[in-house]
């Protein structure tokens, strides 16, 4: 991490590359919003996801960088690019929305920005970065941690001397099997609900 | 110019909410249903960055540690599963009715 390196204005460079990757996060966000061509639209959430995976490497968390990049951009963005091929006839390319809506959405969302914004900056811990010491780059390999945490232990917590506390300390391995099930049940019914229909015949023979 | 001063929660959560609000406001106008899809994706990549953040010890002395990490990871898991069947949705219906206009999804109207 660059806020480790203590030679020249560590804290220089990773408050450079944040500004530098959340300007990208945000402005291909703003293009996805204000595009109105479907592929165009694809394209600027790809971008937009891959600089926001930036984000997750500077705040330290490098093993969920890297499932952002793999899962997101690579599995699920490819999945809705898909969808825009298959369903691009020129009538849909581009829609065009209502001015009204625009005003409308662009005033609501206007209001819920700025009170997220007045909130983000509330509470005192949250806007005093933390200083310099104390950490080592060996806190920020997490994979081994994560993966433990998923199997039902968890080696970041072992040292927990609260007794009410401890006893929730037991790893995530109910919801990861829950959520793994999940993830089989809802990519079966997806295969079964977006397959291409037989058109029935009349003797009603069917392969 | 943050820059110049160090990285904190506060600014992950600026992100996040400019992020979640993108895609608020593209839910609500966009017309092609994958535009609408491609809302809920922002929304759900703001959410996460604002686990992110606060499960980074970088940023702040009593995070939330590991976590903020792994509640991320659900969310992209289940990000991933809401996509492809929204995605289903979606192909099923301009299968059915030869469009994906969401304002011609009618049919259930009183």
């Amino acid at each position: 991490m660059m806020l480790l390196a203590a030679e020249v204005a560590p804290s220089f460079w990773h408050g450079f590359f944040f500004v530098f990757f959340a300007l990208l996060t945000c402005g291909f966000a703003l293009g996805v919003l204000f595009s109105n061509n479907i592929v165009r639209m694809a394209f600027y959430l790809v971008l937009s996801l891959g600089a926001s995976a930036g984000l997750f490497f500077l705040a330290g968390a490098e093993f969920v960088g890297a499932m952002q990049l793999m899962i997101y951009v690579g599995g699920t963005l490819v999945l809705l690019i898909f969808g825009v091929m298959l369903t691009a006839q020129s009538r849909f390319i581009s829609m065009k929305t209502p001015s009204g809506e625009w005003v409308l959405g662009v005033a609501v969302g206007g209001c819920l920005l700025l009170l997220l914004l007045s909130v983000a900056f509330q509470v005192k811990d949250w806007r005093t970065p933390r200083g310099k010491g104390g950490l080592s780059l060996e806190d920020s390999k997490t994979s081994s941690q994560i993966g433990m945490a998923f199997t039902g232990v968890r080696v970041d917590k072992l040292d927990q001397k609260n007794e009410q506390l401890a006893g929730g300390m037991s790893g995530y391995l109910l919801p990861f099997v829950i959520v793994s099930v999940h993830l089989l049940v809802v990519l079966v019914g997806a295969a079964y609900m977006a397959r291409t229909k037989r058109r029935a015949t009349a003797t009603g023979a069917v392969g | 110019m943050i820059a110049l001063v160090s990285v904190s929660v506060s600014h992950y959560l600026v992100v996040g909410a400019i992020l979640f609000v993108t895609g608020v406001i593209c839910m609500a106008t966009k017309r092609n249903s994958l535009g609408v899809l491609m809302g809920v994706e922002l929304v759900l990549n703001g959410a996460n960055l604002n686990f992110i953040a606060f499960g980074s010890s970088y940023l702040r002395a009593n995070s939330l540690g590991l976590d903020g990490q792994l509640m991320s990871l659900f969310v992209i898991v289940l990000a991933a599963a809401e996509a492809a069947v929204a995605l289903a949705i979606a192909l099923n219906f301009y299968n059915n009715h030869s469009t994906i206009d969401v304002d011609q999804a009618s049919d259930l109207k009183g």
